[in-house]
């Protein structure tokens, strides 16, 4: 494999984050008053951002074939819902999903690269990857070698990014830093640069493995970085906050600051995504308590 | 006080902030909004919250995430902890006698209404478990099988609770409710809600888990809608309120069939408001066919 390293960004001149105004600014974000139609048009954009996922050991075809059966068929009950996104799974499920999901326009995604902590040869993630490609995943989730990040090896995780890229050939791929294990804002934002010039379409916070998952901090210094290569680049980079948003506050939350940071052009499934298993079902009670004035029950949806 | 001015210092008195109690906390109103509760003579002895719908939403996640483990511990345990209930009310006896006068209660009845509060606590603490026993039945069927229905909590149950009695009918509300598993949403008396909050501080130190019971202060005409209509409330209780009270309740609890239980007109001091019929109102029956040898 050539190296490609050489067109690695000097990191060091990667701006630093200012923790305190990051703190702030999120504060901003979730005192903002969003009237009852605003609130169901953000509701319903939610819905159709959402990467409907699971990622457990004890997965199964039946439970793979159970989430896509939740992923085309949300709430009936409510007519004029839009679809999720994309069902996403581990590699061995992608066919699965993708036999169950059929011709419709969801997408499968899958993760790949010894997802969760990334520790294999590279020859070994990119196999990952591309068996997910050839099964009909259309996106790859691939996690970056955190350990080398953080020992400094900043242009041997680069060329990984470049070759699974590659491998991808015609699917996205969305890089997954892991921010948890990260530890520091400035860290983020490094690794944020890094990857969006390594070839990623995607920057995704986490696995939903580690603790804290996403959160609104470091989504908001992600989604500057992404502005601010955007603005360098001319290329627009999507941006996919995942683990622990499980209410549709929260997320309502989140795609206000996308708003006020990246304005309307990401603010679609196209270039913003919400990883989420749980999301979805409050989403709904949120939507269906919209219609009904009254407050519901998870005991009414189905669980995916 | 006249000494203490003689002396040219004065104290000021440390009046107590009446919040209410959700998931084992006590917060304000998340409305901010709130109305004085004046004594006999006009004086305004509180500040009390006024919950909106939306502290009542809060207080129903707090419960349903609480139920399970609450349901979850064993008989002997509940009857344990609601004993636990009926010995730090014990330990604060004055304290609750004289809010009940400061709301308006004359001095013997607040003191028989503590005591009997008291006694109603050990009263269910005692069935705890033995109502399962008394209600429980091997049922005689035609057939190869072994047939049993047992009681099993309904859930989330919301209470309004009786306007004639803040700490007496508060007691005899929550008790037989929590000592089947069940976890509660509780608006207090409208009129005389002190004896609510404080009696929050009481259930906040005898292992009560928190969300198992949450309480909300406010108005009834503001709230009962609500507590009949929130989809994940499994049963309502409604006391005293009028007929078109029971007509909203029970039209709005339609929606998705909760279990509708009125109890007006009762007189909590009587020994007839104490039995265990309280208890089972707010369970459900299971019952199990278990094929037997063919």
């Amino acid at each position: 494999m050539q190296l490609v390293s050489n067109k690695l960004p000097d990191l060091s001149k990667v701006p630093t984050v200012d923790e305190v105004g990051v703190d702030e600014r999120v504060a901003r974000f979730q005192s903002r008053s969003i009237k009852t139609e605003s609130k169901v048009a953000a509701l319903k954009l939610i819905l159709s951002m959402i990467d409907l996922t699971t990622l457990e050991g004890q997965d199964t075809p039946g439970k793979v074939r159970q989430l896509c059966q939740k992923a085309i068929h949300l709430h009936d009950a409510m007519p004029g819902l839009p679809h999720v996104a994309a069902v996403c799974v581990y590699p061995t499920m992608v066919g699965v999903a993708r036999k169950t999901l059929g011709d419709r326009d969801i997408n499968v995604a899958s993760v790949a690269t010894a997802f969760p902590s990334g520790q294999a040869p590279l020859s070994v993630k990119l196999d990952d990857t591309r068996m997910a490609v050839d099964a009909g995943a259309s996106e790859i989730d691939m996690v970056i070698s955190r350990g080398e990040f953080l020992a400094g090896n900043y242009g041997l995780v680069f060329d990984e990014i470049v070759a699974v890229k590659e491998a991808c050939g015609e699917a996205h791929l969305k890089v997954i830093l892991e921010t948890g294990e990260l530890g520091t804002l400035d860290r983020v934002r490094r690794a944020s640069e890094l990857a969006m010039h390594a070839g990623a379409d995607f920057i995704k916070t986490s696995t939903g493995k580690i603790q804290p998952a996403a959160t609104m901090q470091v989504t908001l210094v992600m989604l500057q970085a992404i502005r601010d290569f955007y603005y360098d680049t001319g290329r627009m980079v999507g941006m996919k906050p995942a683990g622990g948003i499980s209410t549709a506050k929260l997320a309502v939350h989140y795609l206000v600051m996308l708003r006020e940071t990246l304005g309307n052009a990401w603010m679609t499934p196209d270039w913003f995504r919400f990883g989420a298993s749980s999301l979805a079902n409050d989403v709904l009670m949120q939507l269906q308590k919209q219609a009904t004035g009254v407050y519901q029950s998870a005991d009414y949806f189905s669980k995916d | 006080m006249a000494a203490a001015k003689q002396k040219g210092k004065q104290r000021l008195a440390v009046a107590k902030t009446y919040k209410i109690y959700i998931g084992g906390k006590f917060p304000r109103t998340e409305s901010a909004r709130y109305y004085p509760l004046e004594d006999q003579q006009g004086n305004v002895i509180a500040n009390v919250c006024r919950s909106s719908r939306k502290d009542f939403r809060n207080a129903m996640v707090a419960a349903r995430a609480a139920q399970a483990g609450w349901a979850g511990t064993s008989a002997y345990l509940r009857g344990q902890i609601l004993y636990r209930i009926a010995e730090m009310l014990e330990g604060r006896r004055e304290q609750f006698v004289s809010e009940l006068r400061l709301q308006g209660v004359p001095a013997r009845a607040a003191e028989k209404e503590v005591d009997l509060a008291i006694d109603r606590l050990v009263y269910f603490a005692g069935w705890a478990d033995k109502y399962q026993q008394v209600f429980s039945s091997v049922n005689p069927v035609s057939s190869a099988h072994f047939n049993f229905s047992v009681l099993e909590p309904t859930g989330v149950v919301a209470i309004l609770a009786p306007e004639s009695s803040g700490l007496l009918g508060l007691v005899s509300n929550i008790a037989p409710t929590i000592v089947g598993g069940n976890s509660c949403v509780v608006l207090a008396a409208e009129s005389l809600p002190l004896s609510a909050i404080s009696f929050a501080e009481v259930l906040h130190s005898s292992d009560v888990p928190g969300g198992v019971v949450n309480l909300l202060t406010g108005f009834r005409s503001e709230l009962s809608g609500q507590f009949a209509s929130h989809m994940d409330v499994n049963a309502v209780v409604y006391c005293d309120g009028g007929k078109k009270t029971a007509q909203a309740v029970q039209e709005a609890a339609a929606d998705n069939i909760k279990r509708v239980i009125r109890r007006t007109g009762l007189n909590w001091d009587d020994d007839s408001t104490q039995h265990p019929y309280l208890v089972r109102d707010t369970q459900e029956v299971k019952t199990t066919w278990h094929p037997i040898g063919v």
